[in-house]
């Protein structure tokens, strides 16, 4: 009897370790960036991101739409109104009942108050619009508050535990428990997503979270979602809620 | 649009050593890739890149496809008079963006 509990307290103990980083030992994954690519994101006139913001701030103050408004119109000055939104984003949307992420967020402003069509995912112009907003909220913390969210974050965490694919492969398992053990040759981040929109080299350009998460999905021969759906704002809810009070480094440079 | 980010200081001291670091938007397709129906891409990089002070060339540059999406190029130069860095990126498909920068010299 009393071996079966100390085994029992045993399995409890590395399932309790493999679910979740202790929030002290959370690591950006800035941190294992190479010297050069560290000084590429820490320099706005070296970061190929900043082109998009630049880019990003000229749309805040184009006039668009059936509404010819601007998002300068309503929003004024973004250094001042849209410092701190991308540290709580996804946030809770009343009228969907569901969180939204920034995209999805602007999407709304662009279909409901500028009345022009939403951008589809990945385009150009949504990427600056978000790495432009993203970068009011740089050096603040990761804000996850609403107790909205909890429904949201809990799906999400499903999610990220759930074995899936066909190498039957969790996301857990490799950012919760196999973080900083190579995964050809290169580091497993703890996948806080801190610094999206992201420039990542290997793409060559900017892209948004969810582009991301399906990139891993790809990896992980698992058949991937399409772009704005519940699951990946779900994923997304979570691992904002998992990086809360981390640092918003957007927009970061990544391999 | 802003295509192009450079960074000249603003001021300097006569004799100087000044770095200037350039950073544009491009795609810089190599011209070896085929797209998802087996059609060849066609090249479309920036091939050259002059820098002008004063209008005399200080600095030139030319580029091949194998270099990476929004080239980011820096170099020094020795600030020996106030006046005007202009830089002048040309390419395939006409490409041909100019921008220019101020120096002061004391």
């Amino acid at each position: 009897m009393k071996r079966t509990c100390a085994a029992l307290l045993l399995l409890a103990a590395t399932c309790a370790a493999a679910t979740e980083i202790p929030l002290a030992e959370r690591r950006s994954s800035y941190e294992t960036l190479s010297p050069e690519t560290k000084a590429m994101q820490d320099d706005d006139t070296a970061n190929p991101a900043m082109l998009w913001v630049l880019e990003g701030e000229t749309a805040w103050s184009r006039k668009t739409g059936e509404a010819n408004k601007s998002c300068a119109d309503c929003h004024k000055g973004a250094g001042e109104t849209m410092k701190g939104v991308a540290a709580r984003y996804p946030a809770f949307n009343e009228k969907r009942n569901a969180p939204v992420d920034l995209e999805g967020r602007i999407n709304i402003c662009r279909t409901e108050q500028q009345k022009a069509p939403a951008f589809p995912y990945e385009n150009r112009e949504l990427l600056a619009l978000s790495a432009f907003i993203a970068r009011q909220s740089r050096g603040l913390p990761i804000e996850s508050k609403d107790p909205r969210l909890k429904p949201f974050i809990d799906q999400g965490r499903t999610l990220f535990e759930a074995r899936q694919g066909q190498l039957n492969l969790a996301c857990s398992q490799c950012h919760d428990d196999n973080f900083g053990r190579k995964l050809a040759g290169i580091p497993m981040p703890q996948a806080h997503p801190t610094g999206y929109p992201v420039y990542r080299l290997e793409w060559q350009s900017l892209g948004s979270l969810q582009r991301r998460l399906r990139n891993c999905m790809i990896g992980m021969r698992t058949e991937f979602y399409p772009y704005g759906a519940p699951e990946y704002v779900a994923l997304e809810t979570y691992l904002m809620w998992r990086a809360r009070g981390m640092k918003v480094e957007s927009p970061a440079v990544r391999p | 649009m802003a295509r192009a980010l450079i960074n000249v200081p603003a001021k300097a001291k006569r004799g100087e050593v000044v770095a200037i670091k350039t950073l544009i938007s491009h795609i810089m397709e190599t011209g070896f890739r085929h797209s998802t129906t087996g059609e060849a891409i066609p090249r479309d990089i920036i091939t050259t890149l002059v820098v002008t002070y004063n209008n005399a060339e200080i600095f030139r540059a030319e580029l091949s496809p194998a270099i990476a999406a929004n080239p980011f190029l820096t170099f020094h130069t020795v600030a020996t008079e106030s006046g005007t860095i202009a830089f002048r990126w040309t390419g395939d498909n006409g490409y041909d963006v100019s921008e220019q920068a101020t120096i002061t010299v004391e």
